[in-house]
């Protein structure tokens, strides 16, 4: 039976290796067919950031495979709304993650849920296991 | 209840690290079941054998390999995140062409599925780390 997986990305992408592991457990609990859900907040929200350009730090931009994870079955990514905020940052400052719906003719749907710090709280509170990255 | 834990942080460098040793271990003496504990980020820094910490502190490894024994827990140490960071078993280092290994007795080195199926599979899973 699946489980309610939700992971918590919190830190900025490069900085520290946290955001690049986070990554590799997203994608192995989607070969388990468990329910994953994905969070970005504080400087967490940096890592859906567009644009980015690793080569001044010699390091490897894996921003683009966060593109990939609608075709991993994760199709709910919640933004903290304050993060983003106290960032100067906006939806339109990060990539559009979308997945397509079997059941509507592979309609292409939003994965992002820009959601307040309390509406967090809820969905947080609805899930099995919570792993904080 | 059964429990998993998860430790993202290294030795000596984060209380983490001691956090999820003294958790574990009191876990166990309150009569709990520890289904497995998996080592991430630089939490996979636990399981060397080649750490000497000065004599009059704790020696992290050493305390997780006696009570490993004593309780057959699953010690797992993530492959990735080992790889990266030096760490290598027999196997591995033979498999890689390296001229030593260096995890301690007590500890293996599995993949990333072993940590979501300690989630799936236990109770709560309880992670140390920032």
């Amino acid at each position: 039976m699946a489980k309610k997986f939700m992971f918590v990305n919190r830190k900025a992408p490069y900085g520290t290796v946290y955001a690049l592991e986070s990554l590799e457990v997203v994608l192995i609990s989607a070969a388990f067919e468990q329910e994953v859900a994905l969070v970005f907040m504080d400087d967490g929200v940096y890592q859906l950031t567009k644009g980015q350009q690793t080569d001044g730090i010699g390091m490897k931009n894996f921003s683009p495979t966060y593109s990939a994870l609608g075709d991993y079955e994760i199709k709910d990514i919640y933004i903290e709304k304050e993060s983003l905020e106290a960032r100067g940052l906006t939806l339109d400052d990060l990539q559009h993650l979308v997945w397509e719906d079997e059941d509507e003719d592979w309609a292409e749907k939003d994965s992002i849920h820009l959601v307040s710090s309390k509406e967090l709280a809820a969905v947080m509170a609805d899930q099995e296991v919570v792993i904080t990255f | 209840m059964k429990l998993s834990i998860q430790i993202n942080e290294g030795p000596y460098q984060h209380q983490a690290a001691d956090s999820a040793y003294q958790f574990t271990k009191a876990a166990l003496e309150k009569g709990h079941e520890i289904f497995r504990v998996f080592f991430y980020h630089d939490g996979v820094n636990n399981a060397t054998r080649l750490a000497i910490p000065p004599q009059d502190d704790r020696n992290i490894t050493q305390q997780w390999t006696e009570l490993q024994k004593e309780h057959e827990l699953d010690l797992v140490v993530c492959i990735a995140a080992a790889q990266r960071r030096g760490l290598l078993d027999e196997d591995e280092a033979k498999r890689q062409g390296k001229d030593a290994n260096n995890i301690a007795e007590g500890f293996r080195i599995s993949g990333l599925g072993q940590l979501i199926e300690a989630g799936i599979e236990a109770d709560r899973l309880v992670v140390f780390g920032d």
